[in-house]
Formats: C-alpha cells, structure tokens, sequence
C-alpha cells in the first residue's frame, strides 16, 4: 500500500511550483491540454488508461472507476472517456451543448490528504492563474441512481463556470467505499473554451496547426442528433434493451461480473437513447433506471464477491 | 482565567452548513465544559468556508475541587444492603461516613487542569459533531469507522492562553499552526492564542468573522452598482451564500448583454441566483438592469477583469438558454400545454394533474356562480359594520346588488374556468421545468404574450398565492376564484382520501392551503357559509372515494345512477314500489337489485361527504385559531368566539374575534366582563342545584344543561329579540327594576348591533349593564325564599348572560 503513495508523496507542495506564476503565453490547444494532464497525473502515480470502447453516459461509468473504487486495493488512474449525453443533443446549433463530449477522469484510492493540492496543480499546469481568477470550491453532492452511488463533494467553479466536478465518492453500488476514492472529473471542453477564451465549442483549437473542434466533430453532432431524436429504430431499441438485460442476468450466473457489468452499461445506453426518442412516459422511466440499477448493482456485488470483499 | 482558542480547519464547508455549525459548536463546548464543572459564559464562534473556530474567554485555570456524597442504607439495614452499596461505590465499610444512622459514601474529586478538561472534551465533540451530511476520506477510510467530518478535515488550533492543548483525532495533532488564503497566503503561520487569532488570519487574507465579511459584501456591492449609475437589488439570502464561500470577498460588477432583457425579469433575477450567485441591479427607471454583481474571493492581480468576464460568458450561456426556453415556450399555445397534463400523476389515488385542474375549473366557476366570489370593489360589499344584511350571502347569490358582473362586460364565470383550466400549463414548458420556482409567474407571461384575457393572465400568475405569511393575498376577482378553488381542491381532496396532516408530518402542505382559503376569504370579505362551499368541493372526489369501494357491478349502477338521476334519493322510489318491479328513473329502469346497489353508494356518498367536509371544516377552523394566536390574539379570546359554534361564516368570525380584541381592553370591555361575571357566578352557583325545572329532568349535561333548558320555559318567555319581557307577579325592588329596564333598553340595541355585524356596537350597549348590575347586587337578594322571586330574578340575569353570548362566550374569558 506505500508504494502507491510514494511518488505523491515525495513531491514538493504544488502551489510552490513555479507553473502557478508563470502562467503559459500561449494557450494550450485541446489535445495539448489533454496531454499536459496526462503529462501531470503521469507523474503523479497515476496510471494513463485509454478510454473505455463502449458508449456510456459519464466517465464515473468505466470500470476503472466503479468496479476499481470497490474493494480495498489502492488504485490510481486517469483517462479521458468520451460521453454520450443523447438527450443533450443540439444538432450542432449550439454553442455550448453536444451529445458527445469528452470527460477527463481521475480516480485515486484511497483519496490523497491532498487531493486538492493536487487538483490545483493540474489546473496550474494547463496555465490558470488563479491569483488572476476565481476558484472555488462550491458544494455539490454527487449521486448516481443508476450506479447505487453517491459521495460528498463540490462542482469546481473557474470566474463562476464549473469546470470539474470533485467526489469522495462514499457508496458505488449499494457498498460503503473501503476505503474512499477521490474522483475527479473535468469537463475537457469547458476547459479548453476557458483557456482559449472561445465562445464556441466549435471555435475551439483542437491542435496548434489551425484544425478545430468543429472540423472534427460537427458533423458527427448534427448526424447524431438527428438520429438519436428522430430516426433510431425504437422497436429495436426496445428488442436491445431486453436482450442486454437477459445477457446481464446470463452472465451474473456464470459469475462473470465484468461482462455483466459491461451489459449493464450497454442496457443504460440503451435506455438513454428511448428516452431521446420521447417513447419513455414519466411513469415508467423510474422502472426502467431501476431495471438497470439493479443490474449495475447485482455486477458490482459479484465483483465484491469473486474478490471475496465483504461488504 | 484565560482565553481558549479553537480552530477546526477542513476542505471547503458548504455555505448553507456553517451557521448552524456555529451554533452547535458552541452548544457542544459549553455541555462538555459544563460537565466537568467549568461554565461558560463568552463564546464567540467564528466559521469560513475553510474553518470553524471557537474562542472561550475567562475560563479557570483548573476547576474547583469538588466533595461528591452518595446517601446509602440504614446502619440498621440488613448486611446485604451494606454490601450492595460497597460493592456499588468500590469502598470498605472504613471508608463510609456514619451520619444520623444512616450511610453515606464521600469522594473527594480533586480540581482537574482545563486543558486536561479540553484536551478531552474536544475529541468528544469532534465524533459526535451532528453535522446534517458526513463523510470519510483517505487511508483510515478502510475501516467505516472512521472519523466522519463535513469534509477531510485538515487541521486543528487548540490554544489554551498560549500553550498548546494536546490532543489528537483520526491522526491530527492539535497545534498552533494553520493556513492563511488558499491562493494569496498558501502557507503556515503560527497563532500566538485567542487574542491574536482574527488579526494575523487577516493578515494573511482570511476575515474569519462572517458577520465582517456579510457587511464587506453587502456595503461593497452596493456601492459597486452605485458606480455604475444603478441601485443593488438587496437579497440577504445571497450575501448569506457568497459569506460562506468566501474568505476574502471582493463583489465585483458586470454587465451583460441588454437584448436578454427580452426574457422576463424574474427568470434573469433567479437564472443569476440560483446558478451563478449573482446579485442583479436595477436601473434608475426601476426596471432590471443588464448588469449582475459576483463575489470574487481573492483581489486579483488586474482587478479583477478577468474574473469579471469570465462570469460575463456564464451567465451568457445561461440566459441563452433560458432565452431559448421563452421563446420556445412561447410558441406553444397554454390550451395544448394543458393537454399535457394528462401524463402527470397528481397522486396514485386522485388521478393526473389534468384531473385535478377539471375539478378546479368546475369549483372556480361555480364559487362565481354561487355568488361567493364576484366582481363588486370590496366597499360595495356586506361587512363587517357596513349595515348590510346579516346574510349577505343570500342578498348577494340573488345578483341583486351586482348587476356587473365583470368589469369587461364578459363573464366573470367563463374567465375564472378558462384561466382555471390555463393555470397549471405552465407546469409542462421548458422554463418551468429548469425553474420550478417560476410556476404561474411562466404561465402569466405565456397568457399575456398569447392574447389572453388580462384578467385570466393575472389569475394564471397569482393563483398559487398566498404561498407564506407575508405574502400578497390576490384581489382580482378572476383570480381569487381560481385561487381559491385550487386550494379548496386540494385540501378537500387529500381528506376525501385519508391522508390529512398528522403531527409534523404535512406532505401535501395542506397547512398551507387552509391558511391560504382563510386568508383569501378574509382580506376579500367573502360570505359564504364555508361548510357548504367545502361539500360542493368535495362533491366528485367523494363520489370517487366512496365508488373505489363498491363491487365492479355496484360501481357500474351507481355511475349508471349518477349520470342519468333526476331525484338524489333512490331510496325512495323502493318505499313506493313492489321491491322486485322495476324503477323508473330519469327514462331508466332498475331491478330492485341495482336499486339497492345504488342506494347503497348514494347513502355511502352522502354520508362520506358530510364525515369529510366536517373533518375539513374542523381542521380550517382549528387553522384559523393557530392564525389568529399567532397573529398576537389573546388564546381566551379565540375559544370566546369559537366557543359559540354553529358560525361558518369565517368572515363573520374574524369580525367578532378582533371586536372582542379591541373591545375587551376598554373601560366599556372591563365593565361588560365585570357586570357579566357576576351574573353568570351567581347563575353558576344558585341555579342548578335548586332550579325548579331541573329537579324534574336532570340533564346528562351538568351545570351545562342548565343555561339553556333547565330555565322554567314560561320565565325565558319573551326574551329572546323583541326585548318585552313578561310582568312579574310581584313588585320589583328598585334596583331590580332599573336593571331590567336597562335590559330591556340595552337588549333591542344589541340585537341590532349583531345582526348589522357592528360586534362593538353590542358589546357597547351591554357595557352599560355594569351600573344597574353593580346596584342589582348591591340592594337585591337573588336566592330569596319565595320561589317566584327567586325564578325572576335568575331568569333576569340568564336574560343578560344570553344576551352576552350572542357575541362571545364571556366565560372563556381571563380577567
């Protein structure tokens, strides 16, 4: 359990770094950006994952971070896991909602004695001066109905924009965390708009040779939304969802909890896309999510399980 | 003596915790000091978003040594006794104390050092923080059951004088040192004790007093939209929030672009609040200006511009999209909205919101038609001392006195059902959705915006108020009647299915509507007699409770019976036929057997909706009472007024509790009460035991039974209105003849008084009992041996206390 805690340890508190005043010139493009975080949690002990290859709704749904934060086994990692909001959708008209985004994830167990430290630094490191803006730490409960979680935290706030969302995450699955794990979740596109003083997600830099976010992922927007509100198949939609529950159900027999697990996360999409298509009445929303929390749930419990982790 | 100082220092607390984290701070330090025989007399607490502290002023260097004595048995008691007791106190029988044949064990507790006291008590009071929400962090997180705190927390000041008190929770030592601002003084600095704490804090950028900082904020943004040629819209609810998440706080002013000044004020007000923190200004004109003022907490490198337009693109992002919300909405007419309404559920057992907002349309518009709620100004109305009719009610349903009913011309009826049937609309648009807390005031916009009647407009707005106590109660006819019938639905509906209020438990807020309905009838001056309006309310829903218990069949009949009846008493077509036959009714045949399905809904029914509408009817009026105590009302004086039952006109009743309020206090008050406690005790004492009539048919009442019918009926005769009363068989003493006289002066000017609803008036013209009463008592003896005299002379004081009770109970009276 030392080792993991060595090199964050060991370092020099990060508000003497000579990053926090002498604040980038030009700022960082958006892979830039990532890379520089990457650059950061690298040396800060984290292991850099790739993202996830499935569809899902929040980097809190990788099982680098569910099935990892359970258990007592120390765990440190950061990614960047590309989110599906279908819902959220606007047919690439406006400026600061898309369907897809990017989420950069840090989950470290147990949570550091400075966390916060450490999440300063890193937005030192991607050039905020924060004797020149205003950051904060403003309260903000986090809860997953779908995941049976829920921590106590903040939504980091950056001159009054949340740019992170900060969770000692205290239940994942219906289990108390032992120990905690500290999560952070940036919001990369919010960052990048801030850093690079874009109105328009679509304005921003992707890379310093001249190509933007729009270039890249405009189409991929208006496309999507245009499917996801108006065309995707739902009796089909509705024929998937059931069958990812039943494979859920048939592998928790076989007591497989990751590929279970991974049927959850499937079924959840599922269920996000019904709802972008408006066949899900009110009533019966609260069946569905708890249809899949139950599932999350039964996949969480046999991981503990198969570990032999009480809860 | 000396100072203690205590600083708690964690990751960020949420603002809305620290208050009541101060509070319970000094709760906790005071009992835990208290039990160790230290008291505290000046604590002063302090809490920023990154501390709590504490500072105890004049606290002994130890505490007082103290002899502790424990009384035990007899010397005489039996060994076993002895023994329990030595066993109990861990002493040999040398060691107890021989007082008076009787044991008793005597520890002596030396004085204890106050830090050892505090070095104990902290830890305590740490672990059993009640914080409303904790968590734990970090490595000692393996085990759940470790320390629980608002957030990790970080470090502890603990400073006896100047001598650290050592102690140590979930491995944090107690020491001297702790941390200036997280960005302009990010390092430690040593705290010499109590009396340098909130100086060398503020040395390094951190006022640690909220209450400093609340002004710094209030004072600061203000003067910062002076500036700027505007006036700060005050909010103290946001100078609470920015104080607990600030350590130092600069306000800083911004503008933002004036054509979100298309979206309705309040959505930019509450936008700017709920999300950001903002307070917003206000043009000299007195419209919203486009500029918001945000707390910063540190005093930027270049003063703070880039803070400012950083907040200036947020709160862009967000009005753009309430932008898109109103004008989305806007396109979307409130009729097809409504149509929507039929997928919310209102509650599993009273059907959609589209249901309710039916019942609510039918009620609004039959409160007009009744006559209950119309359009005259208020001054035209019948009220209280206005002379008009005693029932109003009548006089008013008849149309007679209102022969407009509507200001436009238009019907005031049809305006009340349409705006009715608008008025939860608003609940399915994209405003309303993001900011419940814009219900009604969304849909008032949307109404006016798509043409419809202002009146209806106004009604769709206002129909949720009154919402607390120092809300505006609506006046606007349309509006009161929608109001009104919202909150009569309500109420009426949550009792039609069992589910009133109990105890502190009020999830429908029903509380909440009755007091509404009450003041709502009172500031409108609305007669009616509020049982009946509650059983026209209950009406369908009662149906609905009562047909949820019948067979499938029964239900079929009685809906049959519903639809089509012309008589509402079934029953009676049985009594006037051949049991098998059928029935005809309303061009309908029934089998006696569906007859008697239908008598028993109908019986079932009316049965249902009297319980019910007694249950409303008692909890609107025990609502009222709790109104009028808090409203500063003597307690006696409410159960005087509602001691006389049978009253349910509220208005009537509100006229008679604040008459008696007013009156009571006067000279005239002081002499009716005295005139009528002596009537009344003597009544009380001479009457029941040797009334003639009584002796005969004792009552199972009591005393009670005797003011109305123990009475011999012949000596009552003629009191009652018309204030001629019957010669007597004897001549009256002087002074008894000049109280009855005065009587029968004073009787005929009180009626009067009553039925004009002029309670003072009345209670003037009894007042001036209290002389011939005094004389009465003075010169007459009422217990006299010739029964005939005696009848008189009672009859002639339950004459006066009658008289008295036509205003109030006087009994209930104190004083």
């Amino acid at each position: 359990m030392r080792d993991r805690n060595a090199p964050l340890a060991s370092r020099t508190p990060i508000r003497q770094s000579p990053r926090v005043t002498q604040p980038l010139k030009k700022p960082l493009s958006f892979q830039r950006m990532i890379l520089t975080l990457h650059d950061y949690w690298s040396e800060h002990g984290c292991l850099i994952l790739q993202p996830y290859d499935m569809e899902m709704g929040a980097g809190t749904f990788h099982t680098a971070t569910t099935l990892r934060a359970l258990g007592p086994k120390p765990w440190n990692a950061a990614f960047v896991q590309p989110c599906r909001r279908p819902t959220d959708g606007r047919y690439g008209e406006n400026p600061n909602r898309l369907q897809h985004y990017y989420q950069y994830q840090v989950i470290l167990k147990p949570s550091p004695a400075n966390l916060q430290e450490l999440y300063l630094g890193s937005l030192a490191a991607i050039g905020i001066d924060m004797l020149k803006h205003d950051i904060r730490f403003v309260e903000d409960d986090w809860e997953s109905p779908t995941l049976g979680a829920w921590g106590l935290g903040w939504e980091v706030w950056c001159d009054g924009m949340e740019v992170t969302q900060f969770t000692y995450f205290q239940q994942m699955g219906g289990f108390d965390m032992k120990p905690v794990a500290g999560e952070l979740t940036y919001g990369l596109e919010r960052l990048a708009m801030y850093i690079q003083d874009k109105d328009s997600v679509y304005d921003l830099a992707f890379n310093d040779a001249g190509v933007t976010y729009g270039e890249v992922f405009l189409e991929n927007e208006q496309e999507m939304s245009k499917w996801n509100f108006e065309v995707a198949d739902t009796d089909s939609l509705f024929d998937q969802f059931r069958k990812h529950v039943a494979e859920c159900e048939n592998s928790l027999s076989h007591k497989l909890p990751i590929p279970a697990y991974e049927q959850a996360i499937k079924a959840s999409h599922i269920f996000n896309l019904l709802q972008a298509r408006g066949v899900i009445s009110v009533a019966e929303r609260q069946a569905y999510m708890g249809r899949v929390r139950d599932l999350a749930k039964g996949a969480c419990a046999a991981w503990m399980d198969k570990h032999g982790w009480a809860a | 003596m000396t100072d203690f100082l205590l600083e708690l220092r964690s990751e960020e607390i949420p603002a809305r915790m620290q208050a009541k984290a101060r509070e319970d701070l000094a709760r906790l330090f005071s009992a835990e000091l208290a039990k160790a025989g230290i008291a505290t007399s000046d604590i002063v607490t302090y809490a920023t978003p990154r501390r709590l502290a504490l500072i105890a002023r004049d606290l002994p260097i130890e505490t007082a040594a103290v002899s502790e004595e424990v009384k035990g048995p007899k010397t005489s008691a039996p060994p076993q006794a002895l023994e329990g007791f030595l066993r109990k106190t861990g002493l040999t029988r040398e060691q107890l104390v021989d007082r008076g044949g009787t044991f008793f064990a005597v520890t002596e507790k030396p004085g204890r050092a106050t830090a050892d006291v505090l070095a104990e008590a902290i830890p305590a009071i740490v672990r059993a923080f009640p914080w409303p929400k904790s968590m734990r962090w970090g490595d000692a997180s393996a085990s759940t059951e470790s320390l629980r705190w608002v957030r990790p927390l970080q470090g502890i000041v603990a400073l006896l004088g100047e001598t650290i008190v050592p102690f140590e929770i979930a491995g944090i030592a107690s020491g001297a040192a702790t941390l200036g601002h997280r960005f302009h003084h990010p390092y430690q600095i040593t705290i010499g004790g109590a009396h340098d704490y909130v100086e060398k804090l503020r040395a390094c950028h951190v006022i640690v007093d909220q209450d400093e900082r609340a002004t710094l904020i209030r004072d600061h943004a203000r003067e910062a939209a002076m500036q700027a040629g505007l006036e700060l819209i005050e909010d103290e609810g946001l100078v609470a929030e920015n104080d607990g998440l600030t350590e130092w706080p600069i306000p800083l002013l911004g503008r933002f672009d004036p054509a979100f000044l298309d979206v309705p004020p309040e959505v930019i007000q509450l936008t700017a609040r709920v999300n950001q923190k903002y307070f917003v200004c206000r043009s000299a004109d007195g419209t919203l200006a486009n500029a918001f003022v945000c707390t910063a907490n540190i005093a930027a490198h270049d003063g703070g511009a880039k803070i400012v337009e950083g907040n200036r693109k947020v709160l862009a992002a967000r009005l753009s999209d309430a932008k898109f919300f109103y004008d989305t909405d806007l396109k979307v007419p409130l009729a097809e909205q409504a149509e929507k309404l039929e997928k919310i559920v209102f509650h599993e057992k009273l059907g959609t919101v589209a249901d309710k907002v039916d019942r609510v349309a039918k009620l609004a518009c039959w409160l007009v038609e009744e006559g209950i709620v119309t359009s005259a100004p208020l001054s035209f109305r019948g009220g209280a001392g206005g002379g008009a009719s005693p029932h109003s009610l009548t006089s008013v349903s008849a149309g007679g006195p209102h022969p407009n009913p509507s200001p436009e011309g238009e019907g005031l009826a049809d305006l009340a059902e349409r705006a009715a049937r608008l008025a939860k609309a608003d609940l399915v648009t994209g405003m309303v959705g993001e900011f419940p807390e814009l219900q009604g005031l969304m849909g008032g916009y949307y109404a006016a915006a798509q043409g419809e009647h202002p009146a209806v407009a106004a009604a769709i707005r206002d129909h949720y108020k009154p919402v607390g106590q120092g809300d505006d109660v609506p006046t606007d006819p349309v509006t009161v009647a929608v109001s009104l019938a919202d909150k009569l639905d309500t109420l009426v509906a949550f009792f039609a299915i069992n589910e009133p209020p109990t105890g502190s438990k009020d999830p429908f807020a029903l509380r909440r509507a009755a007091l509404g309905i009450i003041r709502l009838v009172a500031t409108n001056d609305i007669r009616a007699g509020v049982r009946s309006v509650i059983e026209a309310a209950l009406g369908r829903l009662s149906r609905d409770a009562v047909k949820a218990t019948l067979h499938p069949d029964e239900q079929y009949w009685a809906d049959d019976w519903y639809n089509a009846s012309l008589t509402p008493y079934p029953y009676q077509l049985l009594d006037n036929g051949e049991p098998f036959r059928m029935q005809e009714n309303g061009g309908r045949s029934y089998y006696a057997q569906e007859l008697s399905a239908v008598i028993k809904y109908v019986v079932a029914f009316q049965q249902h909706t009297l319980e019910r509408a007694g249950d409303v009817f008692a909890f609107l009026t025990e609502r009222m009472k709790v109104q009028q105590r808090d409203a500063g009302v003597r307690h006696d004086l409410i159960d005087a007024v509602f001691a006389l039952g049978g009253e349910d006109d509220l208005v009537r009743l509100l006229a008679r509790v604040h008459a008696l309020q007013a009156f009571v206090t006067t000279e005239d008050g002081k002499n009716l009460l005295a005139g009528y406690k002596r009537a009344a005790n003597i009544l009380k004492k001479e009457a029941p035991a040797s009334s003639p009539a009584k002796a005969g048919a004792q009552g199972p009442g009591g005393d009670e039974t005797w003011e109305g019918a123990g009475l011999d009926p012949r000596l009552r005769g003629g009191t009652e209105g018309e204030g001629v009363h019957n010669p007597l068989s004897y001549t009256p003493e002087p002074a008894e003849a000049a109280l009855q006289s005065a009587l029968d002066s004073a009787e005929p000017r009180a009626t009067a008084a009553i039925a004009a609803e002029d309670f003072a008036a009345a209670m003037a013209a009894l007042a001036s009992l209290r002389a011939p009463i005094d004389a009465f008592f003075d010169s007459v003896i009422v217990n006299d041996p010739d029964p005939a005299k005696r009848s008189a002379r009672l009859a002639l004081l339950e004459r006066i206390r009658a008289a008295v009770h036509n205003v109030a109970d006087f009994s209930k009276i104190e004083g």
